[in-house]
């Protein structure tokens, strides 16, 4: 999996990969679209989480620190976009910008603390940050209207030609033509040197710090992109449903995050969207039937993957292509 | 002056009995170095023990407490033998993952068992009334929680520091392949930890029942208060756990008393001041 390449052929290489999987993820949005039309605001809230499990990797996968409390951005940006909207700020690209903007400003907040630790006590923290504002959020009833929830948005419509209407057909094809923008960015990123040194902090920090580099800013500046992209996917949900919840801050979005992450493969941004899709496409599923079986579901499904899959799903799928085309090789000599 | 004296009486009790399941904990963390979130699974299992034989079957309270231990051990070594055995040496991460699996799936074999209702374990009556303390009279339940808990910190303080178990043990910790080189059992010592850590849980989440009610939720509930309480106190610490489960159980009584609007916050809070103050924990070691 060298990325690092910069001849101009594995350049137009990578480039033509990327648009591949760019068309593939506006197919498979624009399939859910017609196969589903009943369904459009579970799968707009699909989007809006997997934003969410992008902005994570950002942090697992490429800086290897342990979050549990990405929540605090994901709701940072939900909340601050529903508060504007309420107070008469419709625009909803404008919308998307706020939640952005207060999701970084999370990030950086967020980020400067959990980078004082390592290991366990940095874990801590993470979750310590999450309870915390969602104790703030529920106690500031007057702004965030409190364990009711916040509502009483009504976004303008989109570039002031689409309604947000009742079956949430512009906010599925809202959501899902930011997430392609999102991801193209995130692809761009992770590739640039920057998203290389922070590949290197992960694997050997003691390298990377002998070649002069030090890793706080680093770490710091992607803790602000994962912010602003939680943000985005916050404010997307606010949008969508106009209600914004306490579930929308918690440690349980945090964890399932986590969980959706570690599931399609860490490290890995289509890892991201596999997860989430996969995951929330279960528990849409068994947590119908019975929330205690789902949990015993998720249970086992996680201890599989820690023994039999470490890298998650794609990275097993790759794994797999790489054995096959191996094979293959070796048969056409 | 008297609501500040029950507050303390609550706060030191509530304390102890976060002491009693999170030492155990702090001991998987720092000799196993694995991250248990399995924990208060365990102590729920004990729990759950406990409620059956005190309450259905009707046998005494130290009985259940003994039956809760013993049981809950015996339930926890094969999951050690199977799950923990392959995690040892991978990441933070994957131990994280999979002790929550673990947590899950108890949380959903638990539920199908024993329903989803909130379980008591009774109280024998000697626990039951309050004691009078000369200028104050306090449940006896609550004296009862001071007492093991203090009692449980001696006595690992005598077990680590002053038997020949103990000096086995902190050379395993200290240097694994040269106490193995030594003679040392190192597999062994580190398995009886195991069933000391996870019987302390089970024991802690017994007498710690009033405070931390046993119901299906119970481990997710308490598992991140747990985790918190271990790295606020700096793993492997005796002295440290006890320091941490004092304050944070003050603040959070304290808290519950005076705001209890406010739920959580300043227990966060407080966990966020102490952590960026002592990025290690209150007496953790440089690792």
């Amino acid at each position: 999996m060298a990325s690092a390449t910069s001849t101009p052929a594995a350049v137009g290489r990578t480039l033509g990969r990327d648009f591949l999987g760019l068309a593939l993820i506006a197919l498979a949005g624009l399939a859910g679209y017609w196969l589903f039309p009943d369904n459009l605001a579970f799968l707009t809230r699909v989007l809006s989480v997997a934003l969410l499990v992008l902005s994570l990797d950002l942090i697992v996968g490429y800086c290897g620190v342990a979050s549990l409390g990405q929540g605090a951005l994901y709701g940072a940006g939900a909340y601050a976009a529903g508060i504007a909207c309420v107070h008469g700020i419709t625009d909803p690209v404008l919308l998307i910008l706020i939640g952005a903007t207060a999701g970084a400003i999370m990030g950086l907040l967020m980020g400067a603390i959990m980078l004082r630790a390592h290991g366990l006590p940095q874990l801590v923290l993470s979750i310590a940050i999450v309870q915390l504002l969602h104790e703030a959020a529920n106690k500031a009833s007057s702004i965030t209207g409190g364990s009711d929830g916040l509502s009483g948005m009504s976004p303008a419509p989109l570039f002031g030609l689409f309604e947000f209407d009742l079956w949430g057909r512009s906010a599925y094809l809202f959501g899902l033509g930011l997430l392609i923008i999102v991801f193209a960015i995130l692809r761009f990123v992770t590739r640039s040197p920057f998203g290389m040194v922070c590949r290197g902090l992960k694997e050997d920090p003691l390298r990377i710090s002998a070649l002069g580099i030090y890793a706080f800013p680093v770490l710091l500046k992607m803790f602000v992109i994962s912010g602003a992209v939680a943000g985005t996917g916050g404010a997307l949900a606010a949008i969508a449903t106009q209600v914004v919840g306490l579930d929308s801050v918690s440690f349980e979005i945090s964890a399932n995050a986590l969980v959706m992450l570690v599931l399609g493969g860490i490290g890995h941004l289509y890892g991201a969207l596999i997860g989430t899709v996969i995951f929330m496409a279960l528990e849409h599923i068994v947590a119908a039937i019975n929330p205690f079986h789902w949990m015993t579901l998720v249970g086992a499904v996680l201890i599989a993957i820690v023994l039999f899959a470490p890298r998650g799903l794609s990275g097993t799928l790759d794994e797999l292509a790489r054995l096959l085309m191996r094979e293959r090789w070796r048969a056409g000599r | 002056m008297q609501t500040a004296l029950s507050i303390a009486m609550d706060a030191l009790a509530y304390g102890m009995a976060l002491f009693i399941i999170c030492i155990g904990l702090s001991l998987t963390i720092c000799l196993m170095r694995v991250v248990n979130l399995a924990h208060g699974a365990f102590a729920m299992i004990g729990g759950y023990i406990a409620s059956y034989a005190v309450r259905d079957l009707g046998l005494g309270y130290g009985f259940g407490i003994i039956l809760a231990m013993i049981g809950t051990v015996i339930i926890a070594v094969p999951v050690e033998r199977l799950l923990y055995r392959r995690i040892y040496d991978r990441s933070e991460l994957s131990q994280v993952l999979m002790t929550i699996g673990i947590t899950f799936c108890v949380i959903g074999i638990t539920n199908y068992f024993f329903g989803p209702t909130l379980k008591t374990i009774p109280l024998p009556a000697e626990l039951a009334r309050s004691v009078d303390l000369g200028f104050r009279s306090i449940a006896g339940h609550r004296l009862f929680v001071i007492a093991s808990g203090l009692v449980v910190a001696g006595g690992l303080w005598f077990l680590i520091e002053r038997t020949g178990f103990g000096i086995n043990l902190r050379a395993a910790v200290e240097n694994a392949p040269m106490a193995r080189t030594l003679g040392i059992r190192t597999e062994i010592i580190y398995g009886l930890s195991f069933a000391l850590a996870i019987g302390l849980a089970a024991f802690g989440g017994v007498v710690g029942a009033e405070f931390l009610p046993i119901e299906p939720y119970y481990a997710l509930r308490y598992m991140v208060t747990f985790l918190v309480v271990v790295s606020v106190g700096g793993a492997g610490s005796i002295p440290g756990a006890l320091a941490a489960c004092l304050l944070l159980g003050a603040i959070d009584v304290t808290a519950r008393y005076l705001v209890p609007d406010f739920g959580n916050f300043f227990f966060y809070l407080a966990v966020i001041l102490v952590v960026c103050a002592f990025p290690r924990g209150l007496m953790g070691r440089a690792q």
